[in-house]
Order: structure tokens, then C-alpha cells, then sequence
């Protein structure tokens, strides 16, 4: 259901999604947060907006993690490739996150859909994920990979066994900056596609008298940065085992 | 530092580790030529030598000796473009490369461990390269440790960046050697290390490799610790050329021409006395004089030289590891060793026997 | 598909107008709006941002507050400040201008502080044993090989402010280019890509300038042809993995 927006229009508008049209005390009397109608419309609006969040966050990560990873190690193989790459990449993070979403709205095959907010949002993650990719790799030390090929590894072994694994930190640090970026980014791509956290915070953003729908979803928002980032953190440590102490 | 690699492990390991100079083979370079494309000088004309199983042969000279170039050849990282290089027989150049590394020890400089894994996880990676079956891993990994004198229980499970230089190059060695390599490649692996603790990690490696006698091609560009390293020194000349290939007793007495005489250093006679000890030299019996101090049997000559010097020249008393009394240490005796007059030096020692030749 | 798209350059050709309509707004009065606002946010937020990242990194302190609040400024989602700004100080020039300010600062002093933080020590101590004061230090040696690191930050920031004020349009703020995407009613489909085109003609128009500025700022033995990529990201906060 796509609820209005409303630019510019007076009077106060008290989000009902249909349903109940019971009205709390503490909406009436216009305080910031208003916690009855927080826990009376989270599983209809907001717990479904969450999930339609995280989903939107979690594929663009993903896809954008596996296309970045297939060009990093293109260019970490040809070094030719690496400059065109970073290129390509940085074009498309120059290009303003509104105007990417509405230009993809042009295309037929799109229009407004999920797909439409889910390029754009890989998209914007290739640039730093493409670059820490490849950065993990090239920062191997030299001695190591000698070692490694003079012990009689191949190079699929030494890129699986070695270089993978020592760069892991580096594409870590890369993931969880994509991520974040992201949540905050997918709360845009409500305008094009009507999911997500977007939905209650655009809504309520021209509603003067009654924030809490547009506080409940901001916080929620951030909330799931932190928790996201919390949890990329603690997969680095467990995956990292080597950088838990500190040299002798 | 811990004591000598060798020590401890053969009261601990009954089987001593790959045990027999057989399980080593025969290197021979065969009129190996190196050259870069784009320069005009091949950075290794021509080199040939032959390193007998189980010995262990130092290149040592200049840089842009090609003595790394040369080593490198062997187990082909760095592309052959003439001659031949044979491992008991059989071409490198036959192999392919990945299989015949996994059959060649590989230690460099900066060792080169892997900071991800465990110093267990590092020694087993050419055995996993293997295929090995996990318990003969994790066997011989043990038994290595105990080799290089560090404790498996406790020194296992580290990472490389918790290890001292010095625990870190041993730990390189033993990974070199855990696959039973006939062969082993060795580019100046105590280079980066204080002179203190060189010492005793070259000391180390040599009881190992008594026990273990692999074939050794050792890169150094110290002469000293080629000399004291080696069974046969090569000495390359600038340009990649070979100067002399010989045992260090004949690279000392008869260098082949200038440029093998300047490397080695004007002071090659004082290291000359560095390979003999006192139990080669012939020792005047004592005198009635009494002597200002005493020197084991077991010291070199040269460091005789310096304790008798440090005596003020005055005799010294030679002393057996059991309490006898040996002799005395006179600068005359010390001083007329490389006469040629057999009554200085006893015949057992290998430079008695070329100063007998050369008489 | 095609049409839209030729819809859309046609409507860019007539400054945004369309035929049989009263007379909108011009394109090129959003489009100067829209750099009006760039210019006043980065202005306030470059005096801010610059000198605390600059002279935090110089001193080395604050390393914890300077690294986080790139990733707590990352987090936020723009929408949300401008709402946050929009519902308690209401809409115009001023409440826009703070909710950019707000999101420009982070990574200016993030990029600011790693990139005079991460100056190679041994440069900084020989210049201090030539007898160079604490100021000539930071102005002669930190400064020029801190440009790139630090520009990438201020280029990302531009990028962050023209795309916030574009979505300003939906928090009601109608001087910038998003006012046309916000309002599909009037200006059709083709209206909307017409002006989106232009919103990404002129952030790129902007990202070349300041790569130019950044290699002009940048002494010339530094320069290399990575200076000329088109934007940055946060690299080393990212490798060292906080």
C-alpha cells in the first residue's frame, strides 16, 4: 500500500494503515515519541519494513561482494584492468543516489520494482569493496608468496590458502563499510520501490505534528548499521585468528 | 638462545630424521646459462659443478654474482635458458614445477612464514601439499620441533608474529625440511639475524644436518660463514662466473687467482687456523715452566692464537676434555703450522694433509 | 524506453518546460539552486571539519573519536537527519543547510585526521631536525602529502551533499534540482529522468573539478595517475579495520 506523500500539506496527518482506527491518548497530545502507537503498529508497519530492509541490504552486500570479488581478482591477475576498473566503479559512485534510482525507474523492463532499487545499491558498494578487495591481496607480503611458490603451491592454491585468507581483514573492513553505507542508502530506495525503512520515514517526514513513525524508523535504521557492523566484526575475529594477539 | 638444534633431539628421537646420506641426491648444474632478455650480459654464462649427496655446497660471492639467480635456477623460479640442471640424475626441467618444489626445501631470508597459520599448520604445508595422512602430519611435525629444539605443546600452536627472529628461522628450517626433501635450498637464511645468535643457529644447523646429511646449496655473501658452513665453497665473480669450486681448506691455501685472494681476505691464513683445532697440531710437551692458564683440546687454532696472544705470548696448557694434559700452545708451534715441516701439524687434520702436498 | 530517454534530453533542451504548460520553474534556476546549496553546506562544513581533522591528526589524539565519527556519519541515513531537521526546525535554506552540514563533516574530518595521521614519521622527524617549527611542519611536509587522502574525503562529502539535497525536495525544501523528481504528477516520467540526468551531469561536473583541484593541489613528484580516479573512498580506516 503506498501511503500518500504528502508535500506540504497542513493540518496533522496521524499515519492509520487501516485496520484499527483506535487512536492513542499520547498521539493527541503530541509528544515526540508516542510509544502506544510504536507497539501497536509494529508488526504491521515496522517489523514488516525491517525485514523488507534487511532483505534490500542483505542482496546488494551479497552481489555486490560477488561481482566485486570477480573483478579484484581480474585485476589482481591482469594489473591492466585495475585502472578501467576503478574507473568504472567510481563513475558509478559519482552518480547521486535519487538520480540513479529515478533513472532506472526509465527503463521499462523496471519501473518501479525491487530490481530498481537493487542496482543502484550494488552499485554503490563495488567502488570500496573492488578496491579493499584488491588491496587485501596486493598487501601480502612478498617474502610470503615467495615462500609459498618455492614450497611448491600453485597458484590456485596460493590464492585459496594464502592470499585469500591474509586478505580477509582488509575485505572485511570493505564489507562492513558497504553495509552501513547501505542500510543507510536503501532507506532512498523507498521512493522507487515501496519497501523498506524508507517507507515510514518518508512518510513521516512532512508530518510536523506526529515524529514518532518517523523516529521509530530512523533509530531502527541505525540500529541495524550498528548491528550489522557489530556482526561483520565479530565474523573477523572469528575468521581471523592470527590478529587476536598482538606480536611478541 | 636455546642450545644447538641438534642436541636434545637425538637423546629424544630414536630414529634420527631422514636418517641416511641415501634419502639425499646428487645436484649437478650442467653448463647452466641464465640470461635476461633486453641485456646484452648474461647474468649466468656458463656455470657447471656437481654437489656430491649429502654435502653441502655454499655459493658465496658479490652481489651481481648471480649466486641467487643460481640457487633459484635449481628449483625453477626463475626460468632456465640454457643448460641443464640434474637432481640424482634426473633433468628439473622434466618435472613440473609445483611437483618438483613440494621435493625441493625452500628457506629465504625473511622465511616467509605464513602469518595466518600456526607454526604446526607452516612446518605441515608441504606434507598436506602431499597428501599426507593427517597423523604422519601431525607426527612429523613433533618430531621436528623437538629437532629444532622447541617445545611442540608449547610452540606449536603460535603464530609466526608471537616467535623471536631467531625461533621464526628455525621454525623456516623445519619447514623446509618436513617433507624429507632430497634437496635443500638455503638464500642466506641467517642474514637477518645478530651476529650473537648467527653463531648459534649456524652451529645448530650443522649437528642437523650431521644427522640429517641432506644435499645443501647454501647462498651467502659472507665468506666466513661460507667457510664455515660448507663442504665445498663455489666462488662466483661478479658477472656470474665461477672463480673456484673447492673445499674451504683448498679455497684458503691455494686461491685460483686475485680476485678469489681479495674475497677471501687478506687475513685467509689466520682463517686457515680457524679450521684445525689444537688436536691436529703437533704440541711441544710441557716444559718446567709453569704455564699462565689452560685451553681445551677442542679449540681452534686461531682462537688458541688470540687466548695466547691475550696471554702476553706465553705458553698455555693444552687440556683434553678428560683432564689430561695434552701439551703446551706456543706461539712457535702455532706459528710454524703452515711451514710444510710435518712437525707442526699432526697428518689427521685436511690441512696438514695439503700443507704435506704442498711440501 | 527509448522515448523516455529522448523525452528526457528534450525536456533538458527546453530547460524544463513543457509545451501546453504554464511556465515552470527553469532547470537551470533548480540546477544553480542545487550548486547554491552545495557551495554553502561544503563552505560551512570545510571550516569545520578541516581544521579539527587536521590538527587532530598533527597531534595525534583523538584517534578513537576521529575514526568513528566517519563510521557513525556512514550510518545515518540522510533521509533521517533531513527529517529530523525538517520536523523540529522546519523547511527552508537554513534547516537544509544544517542537516547537510551534519552530514559532511564526518568524513571530511575522518579523511582529514587519518590523512595527516598516517604521514610517514621518519618525514615528519627529519623535518623537525632541520629546525622547522611545529606550524612549517604541518604547512610544508604534512599538508602536501596529506592532499590526496584528504581531498578523497572532501570529494566524498561533495557527493553526499549534492545527493542530500536533491532528496531535500521530499522533506519540502524546492530549490534544487530533486524538486522535479519529487513531483511526477507535473512533469511526467521524462521530466523526472530529464532531471535526474542533470543531477548526474552536474555531480560529475563537480567530481572532475575538484580531481582537477586535488592534482593542482598535489606537489608534482606525488602525482600520480591514480589522482586523477574519480573519487575515493576511505581506504586506510578501512585496512586498518576499525
Amino acid at each position: 500500500m503506498n501511503p500518500p506523500l504528502l508535500i506540504g500539506a497542513g493540518g496533522p496527518v496521524i499515519p492509520n494503515f487501516g485496520g484499527s482506527s483506535h487512536q492513542f491518548a499520547c498521539e493527541k497530545a503530541n509528544r515526540l515519541f508516542c510509544w502506544d502507537w510504536f507497539n501497536h503498529n509494529w508488526s504491521t508497519t515496522l517489523w514488516p519494513a525491517l525485514r523488507q530492509h534487511v532483505v534490500l541490504v542483505v542482496i546488494a552486500v551479497a552481489l555486490g561482494f560477488a561481482v566485486s570479488m570477480g573483478l579484484a581478482l581480474l585485476a589482481h591477475r591482469y594489473r591492466r584492468t585495475e585502472q578501467p576498473m576503478i574507473a568504472f566503479t567510481s563513475f558509478l559512485y559519482t552518480i547521486p543516489s535519487l538520480a540513479f534510482f529515478e533513472l532506472l525507474v526509465g527503463i521499462p523492463a523496471l519501473g518501479l520494482s525491487f530490481w530498481t532499487a537493487e542496482i543502484p545499491l550494488i552499485a554503490y558498494t563495488l567502488l570500496i569493496l573492488f578496491r579493499n578487495i584488491l588491496a587485501g591481496l596486493r598487501n601480502v607480503p612478498t617474502e610470503v608468496l615467495d615462500s609459498a611458490r618455492g614450497m611448491g603451491m600453485s597458484r590456485r592454491q596460493m590464492l585459496l590458502q594464502v592470499e585469500l585468507p591474509l586478505a580477509l581483514p582488509a575485505i572485511i573492513a570493505g564489507l562492513r563499510i558497504a553495509t552501513v553505507s547501505t542500510v543507510a542508502l536503501a532507506t532512498i530506495a523507498a521512493v522507487v520501490d515501496n519497501q523498506g525503512l524508507g517507507v515510514p520515514i518518508i512518510s513521516g517526514i512532512d508530518n510536523y505534528y506526529f515524529k514518532t513513525e518517523l523516529i521509530a524508523a530512523g533509530v531502527l535504521a541505525v540500529l541495524l548499521a550498528i548491528a550489522a557492523d557489530s556482526l561483520l566484526v565479530g565474523t573477523k575475529r572469528l575468521l581471523t585468528p592470527w590478529t587476536r594477539t598482538r606480536a611478541v | 638462545m636455546a642450545s644447538t638444534l641438534g642436541n636434545d633431539a637425538s637423546s629424544a628421537v630414536s630414529n634420527p630424521i631422514g636418517g641416511d646420506a641415501s634419502s639425499a641426491l646428487e645436484l649437478e648444474l650442467r653448463n647452466v646459462q641464465k640470461r635476461y632478455p633486453g641485456r646484452r650480459e648474461a647474468a649466468i654464462p656458463d656455470l657447471s659443478l656437481t654437489v656430491p649427496a649429502g654435502e653441502v655446497c655454499v655459493l658465496v660471492g658479490p652481489s651481481g654474482s648471480g649466486k641467487t639467480t643460481a640457487m633459484r635456477l635449481i628449483n625453477r623460479m626463475i626460468p632456465l635458458t640454457g643448460g641443464d640442471i640434474l637432481l640424482g640424475g634426473r633433468s628439473v626441467l622434466e618435472r613440473q614445477e609445483t611437483e618438483l618444489r613440494r621435493e625441493i626445501g625452500y628457506v629465504i631470508q625473511q622465511v616467509g612464514l605464513f602469518p595466518h597459520q600456526t607454526v604446526q599448520e607452516n612446518i605441515a604445508t608441504v606434507p598436506r601439499l602431499l597428501g599426507w595422512p593427517k597423523d604422519r602430519i601431525d607426527r612429523r611435525v613433533s618430531e621436528l620441533l623437538e629437532l629444532i629444539s622447541l617445545d611442540p605443546t608449547e610452540v606449536g600452536r603460535r603464530y609466526p608474529h608471537q616467535l623471536s627472529g631467531g625461533q621464526r628461522q628455525r621454525v623456516g628450517v623445519a619447514r623446509a625440511l618436513a617433507a624429507d626433501p632430497p634437496l635443500l635450498l638455503m638464500d642466506e637464511p641467517f642474514g637477518a639475524i645478530d651476529p650473537i645468535n648467527r653463531a648459534t643457529l649456524q652451529d645448530g644447523f650443522l649437528a642437523l644436518q650431521e644427522m640429517v646429511r641432506k644435499t645443501v646449496v647454501f647462498v651467502t655473501h659472507d665468506i666466513d660463514e661460507a667457510i664455515k658452513m660448507g663442504d665445498r665453497i663455489a666462488i662466483l665473480r661478479e658477472g656470474g662466473t665461477l672463480a673456484q669450486y673447492a673445499p674451504p681448506a683448498e679455497i684458503l691455501e691455494r686461491p685460483a687467482d686475485e680476485f678469489v685472494a681479495d674475497f677471501v681476505g687478506a687475513d685467509r691464513a689466520l682463517k686457515r687456523l680457524g679450521l684445525a683445532t689444537l688436536a691436529d697440531v703437533r704440541l711441544p710437551p710441557m716444559n718446567g715452566d709453569e704455564p699462565v692458564g689452560d685451553v681445551p683440546l677442542t679449540m681452534s687454532v686461531r682462537d688458541a692464537l688470540a687466548a695466547v696472544l691475550a696471554a702476553g705470548g706465553r705458553p698455555l696448557r693444552v687440556m683434553s676434555s678428560d683432564g689430561e694434559v695434552r701439551g703446551l700452545a706456543t706461539l712457535d708451534a702455532i706459528g710454524h703450522v703452515f711451514d710444510g715441516s710435518s712437525e707442526a701439524l699432526s697428518e689427521a687434520s685436511p690441512a696438514g694433509r695439503a700443507a704435506d702436498e704442498q711440501a | 524506453m527509448i522515448t523516455n530517454f529522448v523525452d528526457a534530453f528534450k525536456f533538458i533542451f527546453r530547460n524544463g518546460q513543457i509545451p501546453g504548460q504554464p511556465h515552470f520553474t527553469t532547470l537551470t534556476y533548480y540546477a544553480l539552486g542545487t550548486l547554491k546549496v552545495t557551495l554553502i553546506a561544503m563552505a560551512i562544513s570545510l571550516v569545520i571539519a578541516l581544521p579539527l581533522g587536521v590538527w587532530l591528526g598533527h597531534r595525534h589524539r583523538g584517534s578513537f573519536i576521529a575514526i568513528n565519527i566517519g563510521n557513525i556519519g556512514r550510518a545515518l541515513p540522510s533521509l533521517v537527519v533531513l527529517a529530523i531537521a525538517s520536523a523540529f526546525l522546519g523547511i527552508g535554506l537554513n534547516e537544509v543547510l544544517v542537516a547537510l552540514v551534519v552530514l559532511a563533516i564526518p568524513p571530511i574530518v575522518t579523511n582529514a585526521y587519518v590523512a595527516i595521521d598516517e604521514v610517514d614519521r621518519d618525514l615528519v622527524d627529519a623535518a623537525r631536525g632541520m629546525g622547522m617549527t611545529d606550524w612549517q611542519v604541518l604547512r610544508q611536509v604534512e599538508l602536501p602529502v596529506a592532499i590526496p587522502l584528504l581531498m578523497a574525503g572532501v570529494r566524498t562529502a561533495t557527493l553526499f551533499v549534492i545527493s542530500t539535497t536533491t532528496i531535500a525536495a521530499f522533506a519540502g525544501y524546492g530549490d534544487s534540482l530533486g524538486e522535479v523528481v519529487a513531483n511526477e504528477a507535473s512533469y511526467h516520467l521524462y521530466g523526472l529522468l530529464g532531471a535526474s540526468i542533470c543531477i548526474a551531469a552536474l555531480a560529475m561536473a563537480i567530481e572532475v573539478g575538484l580531481a582537477l583541484l586535488q592534482r593542482a593541489l598535489t606537489p608534482v613528484p606525488l602525482r600520480r595517475a591514480e589522482a586523477l580516479a574519480m573519487t575515493d573512498e576511505t581506504l586506510v580506516p578501512a585496512l586498518s579495520g576499525v
